[in-house]
């Protein structure tokens, strides 16, 4: 527990209806949307990065742990805190500060809900590409803290893509200032990079320089059903070389189809091993070429089936199933959601390998995917009530995330590390490199005050 | 919460490498299996529906009171986090929880997008009633839900003061005083702010047992009088009734209805909704052959679809109860499939009408289609669309009295809304939305008019003149505006 001291001395510095030390409170801050939950001993909610300052000075000075948090929508355990101490919830710190079509940034507070920003820049045919499927919560503090990816990362790229400067409260309570406004700079370490995917562990985020690009007209949905997985992977591969990026490269799996048709009959047959949803984007002219390319390419590896949408209302109708994927996977249990990533080609074997690991564990594993950035998301269907059921769920997590490192693969694509594949780094780490990681933890945050616990276990020091 | 749990040793799985497991398994931590319910604590809901939410976050955007506070715990999953905080035994279950458990406005609009199918606006009135069946309905509770609020003839007597005050001539130079009441009085000062001009008859007094069909006979309809409609919006309810007569359905109003109990719901006496709920069915199953029981107030028709629901666990009632709800239209719904597919007038200049979806209505009967179609196909109304037809106007049964700061910010964003459409009619069919726009259109002078669905309708069509619905019966837009 932290002292009462020290909460009054939060308290003054930044007005008692920003620290909250209530029950009540506390426990609306002890989760993120993993299964875990810690107690915070008190809640901070910082409207300004003197106040971030103020509280990480108190927290540096006691020695206090700080879990910095915005929406709460990751799926590592990041945002618990698993040592108590400070909530440090970013969420009110949501101004825009500047949107400036003319250079292609924006200059947006942690706090912003990427959603927000989105809809802020589409006033100026501009797009932000980084949208993970929590776009519409989670905050862009926290798409920077995890590097964020989204269905779209194939053409666009990940978060770190598009950060160009940072503003950081490190752990001592100083401010100190990374990048700039330009695309190309290399005056100095990128010390920009460093801080995202950090997950909280180096620095508090409190102001981000965003790149922006210029809306694409239209965009088009292709559907194509195939017998075997390894067919749309070689689809893909197919697509590319034929001189189409395609913006996403959906995967459903046959388990995947079939928990959603039996919601409701989106027209996908149960019998297919696998879906693909690939749109492409840009001017009308263009993408009726990259259409019929996209086409001949799933057609030339075998797809029984191939649907083009043409226009909007189709292509919503084609997405659908996609979409329907989570509340029919909750229909069938508790579900534990995973993020490996692996080379393109290595998928079919993956998931072969995901589904052998399914059979000796006695578990469903549903899978679907980004299939062009190797990203995949395998469930694992479960009760959480039963304990028995619960220790297979774990072994088969674990079967799942080493299966990836031996396919040459990562342990996570977009989620991030925290808590949830914390043990696992250690493999999938080169050990020198992991070392140096742990001197840097220690240069930025001698006292481990910031997020311990996660990426490294408290008493990795 | 969750402990820290000592390093296992997991078993590997065969062929692949051992794991190193450095301190306690942190996946281990994450998912442990769940602790359960540990206390018992009546009308709580179900713990196996509060764990099914996978705290996604989801909710987070769409809930008017997070994203007025940007706090954890005026959010959905905050509520809910509380509930099975309580349930667990973690969270003593304190006023402070029940006043947090009130903070919500009862909207609904979590439940249209929680992929995991959580019931969850139902968990937090569950929750109310649990802490009410617990620690006793505050007395002003028992006051207005058991004795004021239950018939549109107990909630006239409960006004007839007001009715007073408003014919008394008084009214006038007291407002300023009443304004500029300080402390827990402004609630007054809410109120008369709300309150409109009463009518000189609520409906229920003066409407006969059967209203017949103009024309041929083509439904044969129960019509349910919401206590407010009938007190407050006489005239709206009247025009419902007209309506209905006019496009050939017999309506039948039986003496001796009681109130919906939405009322008692919202505010967690779940006792007295029942024994509401039972009187309403014995009282309309007395009636005959119905095609179908028509309110027009949303909060009334989505309580009485909920009967099924709510009396399933009472033998002598669960069959009548669903055969009950299977009736109940909202006046939209019932609009819209006996209206004709196109009338009114072409005009020259289109009236532009945005659409107010009252949350009982489009978020909790997931009812919003029906309102478009039937605007959609009357020549003469161009519908301009607001922002978040269905984000609730902050009227919420009597939150905009017991949260009048909250409200207050709710309805700025939606009067926002509704004029960037630059509509010159909000329609609605929520006598509590009627309230609140109303009286904020009157307040700041605002450039519309708010109106019940079937004032608008009546408005457009001469339904005193006996004419059935032709299209040419119907005037253009110009003449709705007074």
């Amino acid at each position: 527990m932290i002292d009462a001291r020290i909460i009054e001395e939060l308290k003054a510095a930044l007005g008692a209806e920003r620290v909250l030390d209530t029950l009540v409170d506390r426990v609306a801050y002890a989760y993120d949307a993993t299964w875990g939950e810690a107690l915070p001993d008190v809640v901070v909610l910082p409207r300004s990065t003197v106040e971030v300052s103020t509280t990480l000075r108190i927290a540096h000075r006691e020695r206090i742990p700080v879990v910095p948090r915005g929406a709460a929508s990751g799926l590592s355990g990041g945002a618990i805190p698993i040592m108590g101490g400070i909530c440090l919830c970013l969420a009110r710190m949501n101004r825009i500060l500047e949107i400036n079509p003319d250079e292609l940034i924006a200059v947006v507070q942690p706090g912003v809900v990427n959603m927000d920003l989105q809809k802020a820049v589409a006033r100026y045919g501009l797009f932000f590409p980084p949208d993970p499927a929590s776009w519409d919560m989670s905050t862009l503090g926290g798409n920077v803290a995890e590097n964020a990816g989204g269905p779209r990362c194939l053409k666009y790229g990940v978060t770190k893509d598009y950060v160009l400067g940072l503003e950081v409260v490190l752990a001592d309570g100083n401010v100190m200032r990374t990048g700039g406004r330009t695309i190309k700079n290399v005056t100095g370490y990128d010390l920009t990079a460093l801080f995202i995917g950090s997950e909280g562990t180096l620095g508090v985020v409190t102001e981000i320089v965003l790149k922006l690009l210029p809306k694409p007209a239209v965009r088009r949905t292709v559907l194509a059903v195939f017998e075997r997985i390894g067919d749309a992977c070689a689809a893909v591969t197919r697509v590319i070389t034929s001189g189409v990026l395609p913006l996403t490269t959906e995967l459903m799996d046959g388990d995947c189809i079939r928990a959603v048709q039996s919601q409701r009959d989106y027209g996908l047959p149960t019998d297919a091993d696998a879906v693909l949803l690939i749109d492409v984007e840009g001017w009308p002219e263009a993408l009726e070429r990259e259409v019929a390319l996209v086409r001949a390419a799933c057609e030339a590896v075998g797809a029984r089936e191939v649907r083009c949408a043409c226009d909007e209302a189709e292509a919503e109708e084609l997405w659908a199933a996609r979409r329907a994927i989570s509340p029919a996977l909750a229909a069938l249990g508790d579900k534990l959601g995973e993020d490996i990533a692996v080379p393109r080609s290595r998928i079919p074997e993956m998931v072969e390998r995901i589904r052998a690991i399914g059979r000796t564990y006695g578990l469903r594993t549903p899978i679907f995917g980004h299939i062009g950035d190797g990203n995949l998301h395998p469930y694992l269907i479960c009760d959480r009530g039963d304990a028995e059921m619960m220790a297979r769920v774990r072994q088969a997590a674990e079967a799942i995330f080493i299966a990836a490192l031996e396919l040459g693969g990562t342990l996570s694509g977009e989620h991030g590390i925290g808590l949830a594949k914390r043990d696992y780094v250690g493999q999938a780490l080169d050990p020198l490199a992991r070392a140096h990681m742990l001197h840097l933890k220690r240069l930025f945050d001698p006292h481990n005050i910031l997020n311990p616990g996660k990426i490294f276990a408290e008493t990795e020091r | 919460m969750s402990a820290q749990v000592p390093s296992s040793a997991c078993p590997p799985p065969t062929g692949a490498p051992i794991i190193r497991c450095y301190m306690s398994n942190s996946l281990e931590r994450l998912t442990q299996p769940l602790s359960g319910p540990r206390v018992h604590i009546p009308e709580l809901p179900d713990y196996s529906i509060l764990r099914h939410c996978v705290r996604c976050a989801r909710c987070l955007p769409v809930c008017p009171t997070y994203q007025e506070t940007l706090h954890e715990v005026q959010s959905p999953r905050g509520r809910l986090a509380l509930l099975r905080a309580v349930a667990e035994g973690m969270l003593p279950p304190t006023s402070a929880v029940e006043e947090h458990l009130y903070h919500c406005l009862d909207c609904r609009m979590c439940n249209t997008v929680c992929p995991a199918n959580v019931p969850i606006g139902e968990c937090i009135l569950a929750g109310r009633a649990a802490f009410a069946h617990r620690r006793g309905l505050a007395w002003w509770r028992r006051l207005i839900f058991r004795h004021m609020l239950i018939s549109a003839e107990r909630l006239g007597l409960a006004l007839w003061p007001l009715r007073l005050y408003q014919r008394s001539g008084l009214a006038r130079p007291l407002r300023p005083v009443l304004r500029a009441l300080p402390g827990p009085l402004a609630r007054l000062r809410t109120m008369e702010v709300l309150l409109p001009p009463l009518p000189p008859h609520p409906l229920h007094a003066t409407l006969p047992a059967i209203t017949p069909a103009q024309g041929l006979r083509r439904y044969r309809v129960g019509f349910f009088l919401g206590c407010m409609m009938s007190q407050l919006f006489a005239a709206e309810s009247r025009a419902t009734v007209e309506m209905l007569s006019a496009a050939g359905c017999e309506v039948v109003t039986p003496r001796g209805q009681v109130c919906c109990g939405s009322p008692q719901d919202d505010q967690g006496d779940r006792f007295q909704l029942r024994r509401l709920a039972r009187a309403n069915i014995a009282l309309f199953e007395r009636l005959g052959r119905l095609d179908a029981i028509v309110t027009d107030c949303a909060a009334c028709s989505h309580t009485l679809k909920e009967y099924a629901t709510l009396l399933a666990d009472e033998p002598a009632f669960a069959t009548r109860a669903v055969a009950f709800s299977a009736l109940v239209r909202d006046v939209y719904e019932w609009y819209d499939a006996i209206l004709p597919a196109t009338w009114g007038n072409d005009s020259t200049t289109p009236l532009h009408v945005t659409i107010h979806d009252a949350c009982h209505l489009a978020n909790a009967q997931g009812v919003h289609e029906p309102q478009r179609r039937l605007l959609g196909r009357i020549r003469g109304i161009e519908v301009v669309e607001m922002e978040a037809p269905s984000a609730c106007c902050g009227s919420a049964g009597i939150y905009n009295i017991t949260h009048p700061d909250m409200a207050n910010r709710r309805l700025a964003r939606k009067l926002d809304d509704i004029l960037s459409t630059g509509a010159a009619v909000v329609v609605t069919n929520g006598p509590g939305c009627l309230l609140q726009l109303r009286a904020a259109a009157r307040e700041q002078q605002l450039p519309f008019q708010v109106l019940h669905i079937s004032q608008l309708l009546a408005r457009c069509q001469r339904v005193n003149t006996g004419d059935v619905l032709y299209p040419d019966t119907w005037c253009g837009g110009a003449e709705v505006r007074e």
